[in-house]
């Protein structure tokens, strides 16, 4: 009775106050009023940030990844540079990075795309490099014989040959930096870790982190299923077999 | 066997006709090597023939056939094709105009068997329309023109069947010149003989240049309207007809290369409907349709020998493709075909080899 009187007089979340609902005071597990109220203020922005935010680091992760690997399947020596230098990158603590960009760059979007875009990298060059290592030898010398430049053979059969695993590797990138973007709010307060992290603070009402959480892990798994339907129109081939 | 004007193109083409191919004095050193992998090999292939290159693993076979299409650089010596040196050529172009076959075929697993087909087509800029006819045409030419056959994917095809697309492949721009590895090496003995025999037909038809890679000296002598035997360290050893080395192997290499069984082998490029056959007067013919002793005309001697020694000795029956008689082949017959042939080879050339030979 006490907790009601105090909800009464003065609310838990000031935020909302206005509209305070029952279970929001009772602070329910789940509040599905809360979401509907929320949902076109805080949650579908946030989503729309969030989305922007990963599509944008695996896009600038892929195009710089292509051109590394394309140059250590092109000059075998700068493989071993490039895969060190990417672990490297990849090992580093995202809170860390976060706080090393935050001085230099600022508490903006590019601190967050640059940590973002960094862990990408080690992921898409050893994919897109384990793909073009993977087309056979007898495929090269045919395509050697029939007249090919080395370009040509580049673009016509070993980008299509390496493409299954070209794509694995965006698939594990995209899921990754999905599920790191929640926390890229430390620099830059878009995206899915906002609504998460004030429900962090906000004592014992979870809805918000229940409903934000959720859809991150459903943008991932939508965002992997995607990536398997390009696979299947992109390489038909490779569900073809006798019989 | 072939000349200017059989050696005719079989379809829409760049290259209207087969040409000559000459090695002068070819060799190719690698850095680092005392030993070179081929030294000055020289030999002409005329227009429209089937040249064999076999030899012993170590003698550069595979070297001297990529040497042609520049696939390996030439360290010395030279090679024309069609009277043109190769060394002027830009290399991918040269390559355009040879077609290439290899024993792992290399086809590409993510395009159809249509698009596999029209490769170098694609790569000389063919107008689309062009490309769809040669592909058909083709198709037709290696028997894989069932209707779902184009548009396949090279793991949707038997081991035979890609191989007459690796082949199909290697004609599509009509090339003059056609370079086939080991093509049947990777296909099981039956098939093996069945693909052999279809591109001795299909090479009937389209009557290419032909060097042919291959360790195996049985197929060579199938194969070959010239052999050249290779030795260690790319030597040639001898070059000449499949008959020629048979009967006259040039040195002890060549004859222990050829085997102990080359008498039999020579038998082997003889059929029964180049032999002088007996009436079957007096001698009962085997008339029994599916008989053990009727053997058809185009049966080599030496595999009619074999059924004759598996009867007993008894007479064969030989017959046509209809099934009628021809005539009987006894014992006599091959007899007789031996001495034709020990009066029509130089007694004296026989006997110099032979002691160095026994």
């Amino acid at each position: 009775m006490a907790l009601v009187q105090i909800a009464a007089a003065g609310p838990v979340i000031p935020n909302y106050a206005a509209q305070s609902s029952s279970c929001e005071v009772h602070n329910r597990f789940f509040c599905g009023e809360w979401v509907s109220r929320n949902w076109g203020p805080v949650l579908w922005p946030a989503l729309r940030e969030h989305v922007l935010l990963a599509v944008v680091a695996v896009a600038i992760g892929f195009a710089i990844s292509m051109v590394l690997a394309l140059a250590a399947h092109r000059y075998a020596w700068l493989e071993r540079p490039t895969i060190l230098v990417t672990t490297i990158l990849y090992t580093i603590p995202a809170l860390a990075l976060f706080e090393l960009l935050a001085a230099p760059v600022g508490l903006n979007v590019y601190s967050a795309e640059i940590a973002l875009v960094s862990y990408t990298l080690l992921i898409l060059v050893r994919n897109i490099l384990a793909g073009l290592r993977a087309v056979p030898a007898e495929v090269l010398d045919a395509a050697e014989g029939a007249g090919m430049s080395r370009r040509q053979t580049l673009v016509r059969v070993e980008l299509p040959l390496a493409l299954p695993a070209i794509i694995a590797g965006l698939r594990i990138a995209i899921v990754t930096i999905i599920a790191l973007a929640t926390i890229v709010y430390v620099v830059y307060d878009r995206g899915l870790g906002v609504p998460i992290h004030t429900a962090l603070g906000e004592g014992p009402f979870k809805t918000e982190l229940i409903v934000a959480g959720g859809l991150a892990i459903g943008l991932a798994l939508v965002a992997d299923g995607l990536l398997v339907l390009v696979q299947r129109l992109l390489t038909p081939w490779t569900r073809a077999r006798a019989g | 066997m072939n000349t200017a004007d059989t050696a005719h193109s079989e379809g829409p083409s760049a290259f209207a006709q087969a040409a000559e191919l000459e090695l002068r004095s070819v060799s190719k050193r690698y850095a680092g090597q005392r030993v070179p992998a081929i030294a000055d090999l020289s030999f002409t292939v005329p227009a429209g023939e089937v040249c064999v290159l076999v030899g012993p693993s170590g003698s550069g076979k595979t070297t001297a056939m990529r040497l042609i299409n520049r696939m390996i650089p030439i360290s010395d010596g030279d090679i024309l094709l069609g009277g043109r040196s190769v060394l002027e050529r830009e290399p991918r172009e040269l390559r355009r105009e040879i077609g290439y076959v290899i024993q792992q075929i290399g086809l590409f697993p993510h395009l159809t068997v249509g698009e596999n087909i029209a490769t170098v087509p694609r790569l000389l800029g063919w107008p689309k329309q062009r490309i769809a006819a040669r592909v058909h045409e083709l198709l037709e030419l290696i028997g894989l023109d069932a209707p779902d056959m184009e548009g396949r994917y090279p793991a949707q095809l038997s081991g035979g069947q890609r191989q007459r697309v690796g082949v199909a492949r290697a004609l599509a721009a009509d090339p003059p010149l056609m370079l086939m590895d080991e093509p049947f090496g990777a296909i099981d003995p039956i098939n093996r003989a069945r693909l052999q025999d279809e591109f001795l037909r299909l090479q009937a038809q389209v009557r290419k240049t032909v060097v042919f890679v291959t360790h195996d000296i049985d197929e060579a002598i199938k194969m070959g309207d010239r052999i050249a035997i290779l030795a260690e360290g790319g030597v040639l050893a001898q070059y000449d007809t499949p008959r020629e080395i048979l009967t006259h192997p040039a040195n002890e290499f060549v004859a222990q290369f050829v085997g102990a069984d080359r008498g039999l082998k020579r038998l082997a490029l003889t059929t029964l409907a180049e032999l002088k056959l007996v009436e079957p007067n007096g001698l009962r013919p085997d008339l029994s349709a599916d008989g053990p002793r009727r053997v058809k005309l185009e049966t080599s001697v030496r595999d009619a020998l074999s059924l004759m020694l598996s009867a007993g000795g008894e007479p064969l029956t030989v017959v046509d493709d209809g099934g009628r008689v021809e005539g009987l082949l006894t014992m006599k017959v091959v007899e007789n075909l031996l001495s034709d042939e020990a009066a029509a080879t130089s007694p004296s050339a026989a006997q110099a080899t032979s002691p160095r030979l026994a």
